[in-house]
């Protein structure tokens, strides 16, 4: 793999310092999109599957709902991917479909996040019995086995649409994030700056927007792109079941009713082929980002020669002397 | 010791938890679905259906507090109550039918998963900035965002309906009767590497992952640069000082990835119609059948804490600090 090769920037003059500011680190993340090829795909992929949600008229004039007498059709110039059981086109169901799921995405993965965020903080900043309360709730949550207790959920409220799915989907998502951020939280606890702002007299509330929250960013971002990654599967993987509501549009209804038809029995290979490809590159591309954000904060990670790899442990080493240094002074 | 126990009172409070669940989760939804399968019930005698409502809970003299006292004794007393579908059969005996073939499946790959899954991560972070090294997560990366589904869909259209070399349906052929014979394990091996081929190839990047991203943080420790200036043999070290530390967080992640192989079962044994819990599960939900459906997911989660009480004694055993750390 080749080593992206980076000239280190030398900072503009620009009129004041917090745009500056702002200014470098819009330019860091382009910088680290252009070089980290993981994140380069992952942001393509991204990038393309929005622009479809947005603007499926352009791929597409048939309407995916619309039932017709041709069934059961192979793929041929009309119907690019064949038609399904009632005759609908199974390549307009796939384009039309994509905004479904990357809504399902987002808003979970949004959903899940904010209410780990609000459970994991206030946790590790309150501390005492509550702490204690909240800690076990997450932690039994955690262990339950989640899709068969989505899947019993989803059997109590027959035909889910999405906004159900997204609200089961958070219920049953929140409690791994909200154990990072509770420990990531309680390791700020008794740092100078919190303190500062307790002598202040500052109300919590405050504290753990302003003080804390910004802090994590970079964590919040990663468990942003896992819960919407846990979105895709999952909500696919309920669909595909027959559990989501067998009438909308989405990928894994379409698997769902190949599977129910036995495409892959009768020669329809595409019908199943193809809406599950969608998954998996939509779920690669939240895989990538997320992973590249990892290298780009945890500089071990990254590939590297193997010239290279004795250099960076040479400076890693170094790094940590220079922060020894730091810490005793 | 005292860390054991500890965590087998959290197991004993989660299983409580699983309990008040599955006897809230029904009569706190919309339309009230309890009542729904009551008078849903019609080819079934005056006895079974005394029956249903015991395994429910259901009493409609009673509060609320005392149909769930009667519900929380009679599970813990094994009371699953009796099935709504398969001729009124008890739960707890189908669920005694299904269980072997998913612990089999589930288990096997499992373990497999993890044993490769770790040995690849390892090498590759021994062998950093190695070609292994530069290709092999983007792989993995790719491999944990495929859905089980469709994986399994894929291996049987490419090894069943293409290729026509293995079976696609079922854990063994129909019409065969289980037995011990060697003839018959051979089959329902042969039936079982399409389901468990699906497992592996899902499950196997997170262990990879993991592995590697810890050890490479381990290789950089200071007593791995001691083994080294002693002179020690370079599998050794690898082996013996520094994947034997970067194993631990993949151990302690096993609760995570548990949930993930489970729901991962539950979807390759509905592609494969394979006759395990989750199989059953699905069928079961298809067929409104609620008391097997609870007691379903009662014993897939009883199945998942005694795993995870499994993986902590490994931590314990592996890592000293555990066993002091209160």
């Amino acid at each position: 793999m080749a080593i992206p090769v980076t000239t280190t920037g030398l900072p503009e003059p620009t009129a004041g310092v917090g745009a500056l500011r702002n200014r470098s680190a819009l330019n860091r993340i382009t910088k680290a999109i252009r070089t980290n090829r993981k994140a380069t795909i992952g942001v393509v992929l991204m990038a393309l599957f929005i622009l479809i949600a947005l603007f499926p008229g352009l791929l597409t004039r048939q309407d995916p709902n619309a039932i017709t007498n041709h069934v059961f059709a192979h793929p041929s110039a009309a119907h690019w991917l064949g038609t399904d059981n009632l005759g609908r086109d199974v390549y307009a169901q796939v384009i039309h479909g994509t905004r479904n799921v990357l809504i399902l995405a987002i808003v979970v993965g949004l959903l899940t996040t904010t209410v780990a965020m609000l459970i994991g903080v206030t946790a590790a900043y309150l501390g005492g019995i509550s702490d204690s309360v909240l800690n076990l709730v997450t932690d039994v949550l955690l262990v339950i086995p989640i899709f068969p207790l989505l899947i019993i959920i989803a059997a109590y409220l027959p035909n889910a649409g999405n906004n159900v799915l997204i609200l089961v989907l958070t219920f049953t998502g929140w409690s791994y994030t909200a154990r990072q951020l509770r420990s990531q939280a309680q390791s700020l606890r008794n740092r100078d700056f919190l303190m500062a702002a307790r002598v202040r007299g500052e109300r919590p509330f405050y504290i753990i927007v302003v003080e804390i929250l910004p802090t994590m960013t970079s964590l919040l971002l990663a468990s942003f792109l896992n819960n919407a990654l846990y979105a895709v599967l999952a909500g696919s993987g309920l669909q595909f079941i027959g559990l989501g509501n067998a009438n909308n549009v989405s990928w894994g209804t379409t698997l769902y009713w190949a599977q129910q038809n036995n495409a892959l029995g009768s020669g329809l290979y595409l019908w199943a082929i193809v809406p599950g490809a969608c998954i998996a590159l939509l779920g690669a591309a939240f895989a990538f980002i997320n992973y590249a954000f990892d290298e780009i904060g945890n500089p071990a990670l990254r590939p590297l020669t193997a010239a290279k790899a004795r250099k960076a442990a040479e400076a890693s080493t170094k790094r940590r002397l220079a922060s020894h240094g730091a810490r005793a002074r | 010791m005292r860390y054991i126990l500890r965590r087998a009172g959290f197991f004993l409070l989660t299983l409580w938890a699983a309990v008040s669940l599955n006897f809230f989760l029904p009569r706190i939804m919309p339309g009230n679905p309890i009542n729904n399968i009551i008078s849903k019930l019609h080819n079934v005698t005056s006895a079974q259906e005394l029956a249903i409502e015991h395994s429910l809970g259901i009493d409609n003299t009673a509060s609320i507090w005392k149909q769930y006292l009667t519900y929380l004794a009679n599970t813990a007393q094994g009371r699953l109550g009796l099935s709504l579908g398969n001729g009124g059969e008890p739960v707890s005996q189908l669920i005694r039918q299904a269980l072997p073939w998913t612990l089999g499946l589930v288990g096997i790959s499992t373990i497999l998963a993890f044993i490769i899954g770790t040995s690849i991560g390892a090498v590759a972070a021994w062998r950093r900035g190695s070609r292994i090294d530069s290709a092999l997560p983007p792989l993995f990366v790719f491999t944990t965002a495929i859905p089980f589904f469709w994986v399994g869909m894929m291996l049987i259209l490419i090894f069943s309906s293409v290729l026509g070399v293995l079976p696609s349906y079922g854990a063994y052929a129909l019409g065969t009767t289980p037995s011990f014979s060697l003839s018959f394990i051979g089959q329902v091996l042969q039936y079982a590497i399409l389901p468990a081929l699906t497992l592996l190839i899902t499950s196997i990047g997170g262990w990879v992952l993991t592995m590697r991203n810890t050890m490479v943080t381990t290789l950089t420790e200071d007593y791995v640069r001691m083994a080294r200036a002693k002179g020690l043999s370079s599998s050794r070290i690898m082996v013996g000082y520094a994947a034997r530390n970067a194993i631990l967080p993949n151990l302690t992640g096993f609760a995570m990835s548990l949930g993930f192989v489970v729901s991962g079962a539950i979807l390759v044994e509905y592609v494969f119609n394979y006759p395990g819990v989750g199989n059953m599960l699905l069928t079961a939900v298809n067929n409104v059948d609620y008391p097997l459906m609870q007691g379903l997911f009662l014993i897939i989660t009883v199945c998942v804490l005694i795993a995870i009480l499994l993986s902590d004694i490994a931590t314990a055993i592996l890592d000293p600090r555990t066993r002091t750390a209160g």
